[in-house]
């Protein structure tokens, strides 16, 4: 699968950083999941446990803030890494007039326009070619950005996707489409939605470069999205990208039936892959962090965790007065009911 | 409009259209056309005849087949800071790409809080042409109207399809801007003014009158002034409204005009029944219920896909006799 030779260059700093990371997004999505169930949270709201790596890897693959990305609804760690204010993420989770929509989005609907993150879309497949659009502005004015689409395995399957790799390959537009395969659309099993499971495949009837990476250790994971936005930066042409992950919770908080699609014995297996471990086995093998370490990272970011979901429940709902706004740029839409 | 005098030439609809894309691709460099068939061949209308040649294929890209796709694409380039025109060679075929527009470009701007733009055209001819059959004929401007986000305009007059297609590429907003394959070789005068707008939200009288006004756009508003040039002879004068915007939607001027008339038929090629004339009817409806000495009629399309045979399809649309046989309804 992986083709870069890992080269262990990477400083402790920089491991220590992927953990603190990795470690943050996971008890922020914990604690999302836990105000869901406390009524905090409604709607539909999906966490990224056990998909850390892949958005910790990509990230430092990237030129923060100046590549463009774009993802569907499992969109809570992509602004949290760019450095967009937590406490504006976790309140646009709630709904609540803090949030970085002033509360018109929600969970599924996250944007940080000014840090090049294009959201947090719903319809599964259908921001594809919007991430086709972001590539298609960098290459119209000369520059030399990648764009990160995000993608499910179940998205992989609209049309709209192959569209939209057409236009990517015919065009030369620098977009890597990143194909999240967390193995279930939804509650349908990969083999059960795709006549070939190997979905790495599909960007080569178009001419894309397109390969399968292993998504849960973060160090090898990182070190192969290194090259991949390089050569689509240097070549400004598209790669398809086929990342092999796993979510530990549901499709979204309110799938309570995982039962219905998956064992437990699957799932206990899956999480032997726990990128979080596996990178705590590596940084116990170099000698960079002790567990006690460990433990009092976790503590501090647990902590941290709870005081942005506190300072977001402090914030007020928005005010029933907005609900016209920003529906245009320059006037109000037909009032009253 | 500049201060000084501004001359004038008289050009069909089709070359308003064409003058105003190749006056904004030169104005701004973020400006650019995709469709299909636009660029070597010439665009299947012939609005973007000679523009490859002159821009390039950077501004006036050729795309597959591919509506929904393309459509998308130009959304993210418009979200990020381009200002797209797309062509769709009929509006029917943006049917395909209705989940990026309704979807995902009418809510942008919404859902992230004012934080991103999309500013972009969608235009085409809607309607039917001649023999066109089903697939071809749709009227989707009042689908689009029905949708918060977008603004959607129906031009019926040349001069009117330039000033509003500008106003249309400068928007900061997605618009869906209608012509109609009847419309195009509709002549009128353009003033020579790269600066020319034609705003939106204002309905504009074509024709004064007294007894009855005729509410439409688009090609409906021709044909409303040939009823009532018609129902003239006949002594009877109509106030013809040409909507032009149906959203925003000028309801100042269409309620002025029942104020005036107190009688109102709206006409409309899109099938009668839930079409956006239904919308302007509850209107006057529900705003101007004391000036109206009639209810309010409406003339729409028969309820059917459009039918090949000729005689069939003109039976379809709404014609100068059909609204004058509407107008006797009222007395």
């Amino acid at each position: 699968m992986a083709k870069a030779k890992l080269d262990k260059t990477e400083s402790p700093a920089m491991l220590e950083e992927f953990y603190r990371q990795m470690l943050f997004i996971r008890r922020f999505e914990e604690k999302c999941n836990v105000a869901y169930r406390a009524g905090k949270i409604g709607g539909y709201m999906h966490t990224y446990v056990g998909m850390e790596a892949t958005a910790v890897g990509i990230h430092h693959a990237i030129k923060p803030t100046y590549d463009y990305m774009i993802t569907a609804y499992r969109d809570h760690p992509q602004p949290l890494l760019l450095g967009t204010d937590p406490v504006s993420v976790m309140s646009e989770i709630m709904g609540r007039s803090g949030g970085l929509s002033r509360g018109k989005g929600g969970s599924m609907h996250v944007y940080d326009i000014e840090r090049g993150f294009y959201g947090g879309w719903g319809i599964v497949g259908g921001h594809i070619p919007l991430g086709g659009g972001l590539a298609f502005a960098s290459k119209y004015r000369g520059e030399d950005r990648v764009t990160i689409c995000l993608l499910g395995d179940g998205a992989a399957n609209q049309g709209v996707v192959f569209e939209t790799m057409n236009m990517a390959a015919l065009w030369d537009l620098p977009i890597i489409f990143c194909i999240e395969n967390n193995e279930f659309a939804m509650g349908t099993r990969l083999e059960y939605h795709a006549a070939d499971t190997e979905l790495y495949k599909r960007g080569e009837p178009f001419g894309i470069k397109s390969e399968r990476i292993d998504g849960m250790d973060v160090v090898a994971f990182n070190a192969e999205m290194k090259r991949i936005v390089e050569w689509v930066r240097k070549e400004q042409k598209p790669y398809w990208v086929e990342i092999m992950n796993y979510r530990f919770h549901g499709h979204g908080a309110a799938d309570n039936d995982r039962e219905l699609y998956r064992t437990k014995a699957e799932e206990a297996e899956a999480m032997k892959r726990d990128p979080i471990a596996i990178l705590e086995k590596t940084l116990i093998e170099r000698n960079i962090m002790t567990r006690e370490k460990m433990e009092a990272i976790d503590e501090e970011l647990s902590d941290k965790v709870e005081a942005i979901y506190e300072a977001a429940d402090a914030s007020p709902f928005p005010d029933a007065s907005e609900v016209y706004d920003n529906v245009y740029t320059d006037m109000e839409p037909e009032k009253g009911h | 409009m500049a201060a000084t005098e501004v001359s004038s030439k008289v050009m069909s609809y089709r070359d308003a259209i064409s003058k105003v894309l190749a006056e904004e691709i030169e104005h701004d460099e973020n400006v650019f056309i995709m469709g299909e068939d636009i660029g070597r061949y010439q665009g299947t209308f012939r609005v973007t005849q000679g523009m490859f040649e002159k821009f390039g294929g950077k501004r006036v890209i050729d795309t597959p087949i591919t509506e929904c796709g393309f459509t998308g694409i130009a959304i993210g380039a418009a979200m990020a800071g381009l200002r797209p025109i797309v062509e769709m060679m009929t509006m029917s075929f943006s049917i395909l790409a209705m989940d990026q527009i309704i979807n995902h470009a009418a809510k942008i701007h919404y859902m992230t809080g004012g934080q991103a733009k999309c500013p972009m055209v969608i235009r085409g001819p809607g309607g039917a042409a001649k023999q066109l059959s089903a697939q071809h004929t749709h009227c989707v401007e009042g689908w689009y109207a029905h949708a918060p986000g977008l603004k959607v305009v129906a031009p019926a007059t040349a001069i009117d399809a330039y000033g509003m297609l500008r106003t249309a590429i400068r928007d900061d907003n997605p618009v869906i801007f209608t012509e109609n394959p009847g419309l195009y070789t509709v002549m009128g005068e353009v003033p020579d003014d790269k600066d020319f707008m034609v705003p939106f939200g204002k309905a504009n009288i074509l024709r004064e009158g007294t007894d009855v006004s005729l509410i439409g756009y688009s090609r409906m508003t021709q044909v409303n002034l040939a009823a009532a040039e018609k129902l003239a002879a006949e002594g009877i004068s109509a106030e013809v409204v040409d909507v032009r915007s149906l959203s925003p939607l000028d309801m100042t001027t269409i309620n002025a005009s029942v104020a005036k008339t107190h009688r109102a038929v709206v006409v409309y090629e899109d099938w009668k029944f839930g079409g956006f004339g239904g919308e302007i009817a509850s209107r006057i409806s529900e705003e101007s219920f004391d000036d109206l000495d009639a209810p309010v009629v409406r003339c729409g399309g028969l309820n059917v896909p459009t039918p090949y045979a000729r005689n069939l399809e003109l039976e379809c649309i709404p014609d100068a006799d059909d609204v004058i046989a509407a107008v006797r309804k009222l007395s």
